[in-house]
């Protein structure tokens, strides 16, 4: 029988912990099979956040570190630095990155620290319940947003790939949706690229994957795809932010 | 053993550490340490090691978290409202069981405080600071020399129990110039052999089988029996700490005292003089100087309360901190009195010898 599809050797056998819906574990999968196209595992150490993917450390099958909440860049800076011949990456939700770890991530940027950053915005706090999150959108109901996001309040949702690059430093930053099988295909072109210039040792790479979270949006899972594609693509537009290597072609 | 040089304590640790193989060091500057991180920025490229001015003390002590996590020695360091921002990632290398060096040149506080020397961080060194079951072996030198021996201490301690380790001075020891001989530089093939010794559990080439046997560097256990497990096998190491690690110095403790003292780092130097002029005047007054002030030295303070002492008396550049540990010791035996110092102002040997005699 010929095997036309197995789970990455990247990845353990444990199970995902995720809501069924839930996006986290096709960012995962994509990454952990690229990893094994680009025979990257051997050398490949990863840091999880603090948020629903924290055992994020556990499903990818390389050495991990577990980082304090916010604190991934900075994790994988201190081991980029101690092990230069090991390729890093990180693993990041958007309260994780873009609240309380805002100046660790900008700071990793702006260094253009040789490792890839991989940012799963789904507009909310999704594990400690469906609170607001930096990338909540205008006017989105959340438990601590109870009326609504209220701009003139709060602010407006920060558009993380946008601030990425309007650094010098990073090498490659790309925003991609999760949300229909042609996307993920797309998807899965950018988080090649991020490892492979992490491979080559270019710089700084970023890849920005738009995501869901039915569970605290309220949603089943093809409700929260559409509520996606019409909410967050407007906001969050896809594309190619940064991309030294065509500027050095 | 080399020849002495003159050299500020801020720099004397700097470049003890890089002697012992101390190869990372991420910091942010703060005074009274930036010395140690300017000698460091100086230093580290020529040994081919890597220095980094972090963004903050939070990304620094994180730095120390994934370098560390890697097997290899690595170093920060700040003054006391850096090392209060550094709290939640000591907590988090205590819970993973990481080796590293945290020093800690104390300035005066509470909040921005002053830039004087001061002890007021001995309850955060020594009783938690972060939050957690957790301890730091915590050491308190008084000398530049001891400042710089410190340093291959830590380290080896840290590396031996993997836990992180604070270097516990102040602004004084920081700034000070003092002559110092530093133990031999490890030689490469030295370096080598430190580079290797945590491959067994530390992220780093680590060929993982497909049945999850990959390195993880974590201080999360979901499950509360896990986590239970996981900290009382912390406790079980600190406990050995405490059986093997205490350490401290005698200063004129003999059968006859009639008081003693009890203090550690700048404050132990001046009580030091104190006792000498007292001794001039016939006086028999005694010292213990907690070289670790976690594990702290209580038998060695009870077994200095010898039949003659009326008084225990503690000299801390605080209102008060380490005086709990001694009361602890002492156990009621003795009284225990008590004079501080804040404000970033050091007593003089004149007001120590003063409070001695007003107990004589
Ligand atoms: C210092 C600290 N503050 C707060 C928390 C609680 N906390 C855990 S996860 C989380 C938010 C995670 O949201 P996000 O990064 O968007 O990831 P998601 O769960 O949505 O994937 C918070 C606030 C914590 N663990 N540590
Ligand atoms: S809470 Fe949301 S983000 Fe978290 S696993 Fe469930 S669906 Fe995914």
């Amino acid at each position: 029988m010929e095997t036309i599809a197995t789970r990455p050797k990247s990845l353990t056998d444990l199970q995902f912990t995720y809501c069924p819906g839930c996006l986290h574990g096709v960012a995962h999968r994509l990454i952990a099979e690229v990893m094994d196209e680009l025979d990257m595992r051997d050398n490949t150490m990863g840091v999880a956040p603090v948020g629903c993917s924290v055992f994020a450390y556990k499903f990818f099958n390389c050495d991990m570190a577990e980082a304090a909440h916010g604190r991934a860049p900075a994790v994988a800076t201190g081991m980029k630095r101690a092990r230069p011949s090991m390729h890093v990456f990180t693993y990041q939700g958007d309260g994780d990155l873009a609240a309380i770890g805002t100046a660790e991530i900008i700071h990793a940027a702006n260094r253009g620290e040789k490792i890839t950053r991989f940012f799963v915005n789904n507009a909310i706090y999704g594990m400690t319940g469906g609170q607001m999150a930096p990338t909540s959108l205008p006017g989105m109901k959340t438990s601590t947003s109870p009326y609504g996001r209220d701009t003139d309040d709060v602010g407006f949702p920060i558009k993380v790939s946008e601030l990425m690059s309007a650094l010098e430093a990073p090498y490659y930053i790309e925003r991609v949706s999760l949300l229909t099988p042609q996307d993920i295909i797309k998807a899965k072109k950018a988080v090649r690229k991020a490892l492979l210039f992490n491979k080559e040792g270019r710089g700084f790479s970023m890849v920005e994957f738009l995501s869901t979270c039915p569970t605290n949006w309220g949603l089943d899972a093809i409700e929260s795809l559409e509520w996606a594609k019409e909410n967050m693509l407007p906001y969050f537009p896809l594309g190619v932010y940064r991309d030294k290597s065509v500027e050095e072609a | 053993m080399g020849e002495k040089v003159l050299m500020k304590g801020n720099e004397a640790v700097a470049e003890a550490a890089i002697r012992a193989g101390c190869r990372l060091y991420f910091a942010y500057p703060i005074t009274p340490q930036s010395e140690l991180i300017e000698y460091m920025a100086r230093m580290m490229p020529k040994v081919d090691g890597t220095f980094l001015q972090a963004s903050s003390e939070v990304a620094a002590i994180n730095m120390v978290y994934g370098a560390a996590g890697c097997g290899r020695r690595v170093m920060t360091s700040s003054s006391s409202p850096g090392i209060s921002l550094k709290m939640e990632g000591i907590s988090y290398l205590a819970g993973a069981n990481l080796p590293s060096v945290i020093v800690n040149v104390q300035r005066g506080g509470p909040g921005l405080g002053d830039i004087q020397p001061a002890q007021g961080d001995y309850f955060q060194a020594t009783k938690g600071g972060g939050h957690g079951d957790y301890r730091l072996i915590v050491l308190a030198p008084s000398s530049v020399q001891e400042f710089a021996d410190s340093a291959s201490d830590a380290f080896d301690l840290a590396d031996k129990y993997r836990i992180p380790v604070m270097i516990l001075a102040d602004g004084l020891l920081g700034q000070m110039m003092e002559p110092v001989e530093f133990k031999p530089a490890k030689t490469e093939a030295e370096l080598a052999e430190l580079d290797k010794q945590h491959l067994d559990w530390a992220m780093y080439q680590n060929k993982p089988e497909p049945n999850h046997h990959h390195h993880e560097i974590n201080s999360l256990e979901i499950d509360p029996h896990e986590l239970e497990k996981h900290v009382l096998k912390l406790d079980q190491k600190y406990k050995l700490i405490q059986k093997n690690e205490v350490k401290h110095e005698e200063y004129n403790v003999n059968e006859d005292n009639e008081i003693l003292c009890v203090a550690f780092g700048t404050a132990s130097r001046i009580v030091k003089s104190a006792i000498d002029q007292l001794k001039k005047e016939g006086h028999n007054v005694g010292l213990v100087r907690p070289i670790t002030v976690w594990p702290y030295p209580s038998e060695a303070v009870l077994n200095a309360v010898s039949k003659n002492v009326k008084k225990v008396v503690v000299f801390e550049l605080n209102l008060g901190q380490m005086v709990e540990d001694v009361r602890l010791a002492v156990n009621g035996k003795v009284p225990v009195d008590f004079m501080g110092k804040v404000g970033g102002l050091v007593f003089t040997p004149e007001e120590v010898k003063t409070k001695i005699e007003e107990n004589l």
